[in-house]
């Protein structure tokens, strides 16, 4: 079982290390630097000085180096928009995307494992049926068309619902919620609806599918013929059987939501990074770009880890080896 | 009054194209401590009558008409929550397939323990305790350690001896067995046999055993049904209907079964079952394809094929350190010799090596030590395709499994022609499809059946495709790689006639590889037996069945079905 | 010729897929609803009444016009205008074009790259496969938007500002293609290690084949299956992942305006009640989206033999 882990902690590091050299190519061969950072009547002389002091003529593996000790400690250099560290816009930035992702993750799950398990047990029910017409529209609404009906619906036509923003903030730290206040609860629904709603359909059709395919296996069919009660069939043996390759799966599509926020954060203007990343993309901000993909990277590879291991006890064919 | 009784039911499978008739007017009954066989080849309806009695047809199948009655009252007209409570608690069942039929995610203490929680009124710790002793009855070692243990940590053998604990745990007056030892190993069967005999007489339970094995039926059970295509041919105690069937279906089926006591000249015709087509013309090796042109190259003296110290390593986990890879010795220093002409037969058990042996002598694969000789010329020196190139047409090879030995998007034509057209053997395209016409003829095909996909054709009939394919390219040395383990006992005496008339107006070569003594019997001149990768022994066939020297020989020799009591009409025995 | 032909199509009227799409409502709705969109996009210069991006055609005096059937609605101008004057129904024609055509490039990019790069990974084995399976590993852990979104921006940062706008659609496409590919490597890598060690395979090594032509004449085929039902929903996914991108703004270019395109223009003016310039790009993104979803899974379960 250790060595299991130390294997995946190797190929962990080994995948963040190669996503560092990505960030840092485009860091550092993507348009100039100086040129980024200076404006037009500096002389050369000080963009050359500027130059030495970046560590832009070393060699190459010298300058990954920096970048990856560096990155380490949370140090992405300067954004060539803002004119502040990248790591403090990111800091100010994080906690809003995060405590969204918390909260749509959870409304995901949620709902969409129980929905995935009715539509698989009951199959051709009324209720079924509603719930594969709901999925079908989670899948072919785009994010962000989501958004916009929300808003135009709650936001314009009821007023029940603020279209923009977090709402009041409290500040724990420099962890800033809006978990404490009424009005950023509110902020947050609309939101949190929308990213959720793509992957709370993700997860209710790959349970479906999976405990679909469980239900068919043999020892199903064995268990039947020893009498047992279909309740007792369905939620202790064809649902553990089903969760095993859907942790995998929701792991997965739990870390992308993270990354859809960007499109969440745009509609609602939420102040969160996702909405840095895409002014930093139209606005060309190497830094602040590189420096996301990092931290998305590391975030990622968290998750799959966590689950790995959580797969690991769940399924006794992994931690016990076969005669 | 009987313990079981199935009246002259009707299982039907409507579907848009019409419907399926699986099974008509069978009726069987089971007494108290009785074992009952049904025998049929595949299609007869055997699995789905042991499915309906237990009420889980698969749907859309529905029991169209008849009744099941277990101890006089009827069970196939109860609800579908009575019905449940009969399954497992009066009537139990044993799959084919013990890998699949246990949930690998709960202990085997677990899986005792709520089957009998749903039926019996015990406590929960009585219960674990009798989970501890359902092991100890069926024979597993060291119960009381082995019940906490997880399904893949038993061997296959292991395995279904758990879910014939799992059948008897809840006292079932019946227990019905689909298949039970099709899936282990023969010295397994044999053990699993015993242990079901030996429950159902200390128990006194009824059982039915559902198989298309003659040596199951012969070795364990009291009377036989016999089924073809859904109906009941025959019934009766066992040694009546082995003996001296009376159905002519019975009887062309005993004919069609390998015998390890006697060697015939050929197997006798079943035409009972496929028909098979005589080819259009004999076999005139002067004008026909294969007789033209034989790739002889260097006629050398000694034998055609020769392996010297062949040696297989896999690497089962590749690792960074030596140290902790994990290999396989899959064939250990094998030295054997064909001569031409010859049938060379191996035998062993699954993981042996033999089929090993088959691909490293094919080229297939590459030995880790040791070489093949074949006509003289080392085949393992030999460097890259080219060089290869002509050997390839000398060598063919059949493989066991027809249902995934043809490419299932290529017509039968292009499969047969791809050889001839790859080796460039015939001269333009209207001469390959002749070629292929002659081909398809010569293994009793229509040559209609060049324009259809492998899907359009039955087990047999696919094999026969293959041997078309291996002739192709006219071969010295055919390798055969269980060809028939697969296919029906009828078919099985079709296809290996089909072989040894081949080898005999060819000339072949042939290394007939097979789990089946019987069968080595019928068909190869010297016989060689593995174990574990290693070659034990190798004699004459009839030496071998008559004086075998080495222990492990003997033991599986001693393992072939006792089937002598069985009828000898029509068989046309040598000697 | 025919003859040949024409057995094809009655095995085709036999088969089961035919039948099951006879017998399900949704499917037919769907392919119906897809090929008037496709007909549409496609025909676009042809069928719609006007030319939105012809800027000589036109007038800002029948800017924001309402649609046909509200007040201050014109028939000429079936679902309105936008604030320049375009003809809502004119740019949904042409925009669908654009998303189509955006869709199916990425789509076919994808599929090629990833089917090539399975066969090769799965057939080779060894430290061919171990590498391009890395590779994909180290792509699964971004999500899939990411991966564009980065293609995207590098490329932007890497091209001079008119270059980029001439490539932008090539960009765009490679971006959403190069997101996709690791879906059909995994499940072609997956079919073709379970195909290598078929029998049929063996018998033509032992004929002596070489490997590409193997790959090609008995692998290929039969791998396939599964790759056509994953295609049906990577176009989906790729149709959403362009309109949002250019719905972001970093998507298409100006000159070439998508459904997402439309709709970000829109978006501004929804609060002040001109709700058309948005809302009937959005339907008609909506309307393709889901067709081709319900054509997918209609697919799936139709080739899946287990079902029925």
């Amino acid at each position: 079982m250790l060595s299991f882990i130390a294997q995946r902690l190797f190929q962990s590091v080994l995948v963040m290390l190669t996503v560092a050299l990505i960030a840092f190519s485009m860091f550092r061969y993507v348009g100039d630097p100086v040129a980024s950072m200076v404006g037009q009547d500096t002389t050369p002389e000080q963009r050359a000085q500027l130059r030495e002091q970046l560590g832009l003529d070393d060699p190459f593996v010298v300058q990954y180096a920096h970048f990856v000790i560096n990155a380490v400690q949370g140090d992405f250099g300067m954004s060539y928009r803002h004119r502040r560290p990248v790591s403090d816009l990111l800091e100010e930035r994080m906690p809003a995307t995060l405590e969204l992702s918390f909260v749509s993750a959870v409304m995901a799950l949620a709902l969409g494992i129980p929905m995935g398990i009715y539509t698989a047990l009951k199959r051709h029910g009324v209720l079924s049926k509603a719930f594969m017409a709901i999925s079908l529209a989670g899948i072919s609404l785009p994010t962000f068309l989501i958004g916009i009906l929300l808003i135009l619906f709650f936001g314009v036509q009821l007023r029940w619902l603020p279209s923009f923003g977090r709402g009041d903030v409290v500040s724990l730290g420099w962890w800033t919620t809006g978990f404490l206040t009424k009005s950023g609860w509110l902020a947050l629904i609309m939101p949190a609806i929308t990213l959720a709603l793509f992957q709370m359909t993700l997860i209710m059709r790959l349970v479906r599918a999976e405990m679909l395919e469980v239900l068919r296996a043999d020892f199903i069919k064995f268990a039947r013929a020893r009498g047992l009660p279909e309740r007792l069939i369905n939620f202790r043996h064809a649902l553990k059987n089903t969760m095993v390759p859907v942790i995998t799966i929701s792991g997965l599509q739990l870390g992308s939501i993270i990354a859809f926020a960007i499109i969440t954060e745009t509609v609602f203007q939420w102040p969160g990074m996702g909405l840095l990343f895409i002014q930093a993309i139209s606005m060309v901000d190497i830094p602040v770009m590189a420096a996301y993909l990092v931290l998305i990277a590391f975030m990622f590879v968290v998750i799959n880890l966590v689950v790995d291991l959580l797969y690991f006890a769940v399924d006794p064919r992994l931690r016990v080896q076969s005669k | 009054m009987a313990l079981l009784n199935i009246e002259d039911i009707r299982i039907e499978f409507p579907s848009r194209r019409g419907t399926l008739v699986a099974v008509d007017g069978v009726s069987l009954s089971l007494e108290k401590g009785e074992i009952l066989g049904v025998v049929g080849e595949s299609g007869a309806g055997k699995s789905t009558i042991g499915n309906a009695v237990i009420g889980l047809l698969e749907a859309p199948g529905r029991l169209a008409g008849g009744s099941v009655l277990l101890n006089g009252e009827r069970i196939d007209t109860l609800t579908p929550a009575q019905k449940r409570k009969v399954r497992g608690r009066r009537i139990g069942m044993i799959f084919q397939d013990p890998l699949t039929s246990l949930d690998p995610l709960q202990t085997v203490e677990s899986q005792l323990v709520e089957t009998m929680l749903v039926h019996l009124d015990l406590t929960h710790d009585a219960a674990k305790k009798r989970a501890v002793q359902l092991l100890a009855q069926v024979g597993i070692d060291q119960p009381e350690l082995r019940v906490q243990q997880y399904p893949h940590q038993f061997s296959g053998g292991m395995r279904q001896r758990v879910v014939i604990a799992l059948a008897l745990c809840c006292e079932p007056e019946v227990i019905i067995a689909d298949e039970p030892t099709t899936a282990l190993d023969v010295s397994i069967q044999a053990q699993i046999l015993d242990l079901l005999r030996k429950l159902c007489r200390e128990e006194q339970v009824g059982m039915i055993i559902i198989t298309h094995d003659m040596g199951v039926i012969a070795d364990v059970t009291d009377r036989v049904a016999v089924l073809y295509r859904g109906k009941l041919v025959e019934q009766g105690p066992t040694a009546k209907i082995l003996g001296d069937p009376d159905h002519a279906y019975t009887r062309s089926l005993i004919s069609a079964v390998p015998r390890p006591d006697i060697k015939l000249k050929r197997f006798p015709l079943v035409t009972y079952i496929e028909s098979v087509r005589t080819p259009a013309q004999p076999l005139d090796l002067a004008t026909h394809w294969l007789g033209q042109r034989r790739d002889f190259g260097k006629r050398t003296d000694g034998p055609l094929v020769q392996a010297r110290d062949l040696s297989m390593r896999f690497v089962l986990k590749s690792a960074f350190l030596k140290r902790n890879q994990r290999t396989l010795d899959a064939v250990k220093r094998v030295n054997l010799s064909i001569g031409e002409g010859e049938v060379f037969g191996l035998v062993g058990e699954s993981g042996s090596g033999k089929s090993t042996v088959a691909r490293l002598i094919s080229g297939l694969y590459t030995p880790s030590e040791g070489s093949v000789t074949f006509g003289g010329t080392d085949l393992t020196a030999l460097k890259g395709e080219k060089e290869l190139n002509p050997f390839r047409r000398q060598i063919q090879m059949i493989f066991q499994d027809p249902f995934s030995s043809l490419n299932p998007r290529m017509r039968v034509l292009d499969i047969v022609a791809e050889p001839i057209r790859f080796h460039k053997l015939a001269s333009s395209e209207a001469e390959t499809r002749r070629i292929v016409a002659d081909l398809l003829d010569v293994v009793g095909l229509a040559d209609r059946a060049a324009e259809r996909f492998p899907h359009e054709f039955s087990g047999g009939q696919r094999q026969r495709i293959c041997i078309a394919r291996a002739l192709a390219t006219r071969p010295r040395f055919l390798i055969c790689d269980e060809p028939t383990s697969a296919l029906d006992v009828s078919i099985q005496a079709q296809i290996l006639n089909l072989l040894k008339d081949l080898q005999e107006e060819l000339g072949l070569t042939m290394l007939f590889i097979s789990h089946d003594l019987p069968v080595i019997r019928q068909m190869c001149d010297r016989v060689g037996v593995m174990r574990h990768g290693e070659l034990l022994e190798v004699a004459e066939t009839e030496s071998l069945f008559e004086h075998p020297q080495h222990p492990y020989s003997q033991h599986l020799l001693g393992l072939m079905p006792r089937l002598q009591s069985m009828s000898r009409e029509g068989l046309d025995v040598v000697g | 010729m025919i003859a040949r032909i024409a057995p094809f199509f009655t095995r085709a009227a036999d088969s089961d897929l035919w039948h099951s799409f006879k017998r399900s409502p949704g499917a037919i709705i769907a392919a119906i609803v897809t090929l008037v969109i496709v007909l549409g996009a496609l025909f676009a210069p042809l069928v719609a009444p006007h030319n939105p991006f012809d800027l000589a055609s036109l007038s800002i005096m029948d800017a924001n016009t309402p649609p046909a059937w509200e007040e201050g609605g014109s028939p000429d101008f079936l679902l309105g205008t936008d604030d320049q004057g375009r003809d809502i129904l004119s740019a949904v024609m042409y925009g669908s074009r654009v998303s189509l055509l955006v869709g199916f490039a990425s789509v076919l990019f994808s599929m090629v790259l990833g089917v090539t790069l399975g066969l090769i990974s799965g057939y080779a084995g060894g430290r061919v496969d171990s590498f391009i399976m890395r590779i994909a590993d180290v792509q699964l852990s971004f999500p899939a938007i990411l991966v564009a979104l980065l293609i995207d921006g590098v490329a932007r940062g890497l091209l001079p500002r008119d270059m980029h706008d001439q490539l932008a659609l090539y960009v765009l496409i490679f971006a959403i293609g190069i997101s996709g590919w690791v879906q059909y490597a995994r499940t072609v890598r997956g079919s073709t290690l379970v195909e290598r060690n078929k029998e049929y395979v063996q018998a033509a090594k032992l004929i002596g084949i070489g490997p590409i032509t193997i790959l090609r004449r008995h692998i290929l085929p039969n791998v396939m299956g599964p790759v056509l039902v994953i295609a049906t929903i990577h176009l989906a996914i790729a149709i959403i992942t362009e309109a949002t991108l250019s719905f972001l703004g970093v998507g298409v270019p100006p000159t070439a305006p998508s459904l997402g395109t439309l709709i970000r223009i829109g978006n501004s003016y929804l609060f002040s009640g001109m709700w058309w310039i948005s809302i009937f790009p959005g339907i008609a993104l909506v309307a393709l989206v889901l067709s081709v979803n319900l054509l997918g899974d209609w697919l799936r379960d139709a080739l899946n033999p287990k079902l029925r």
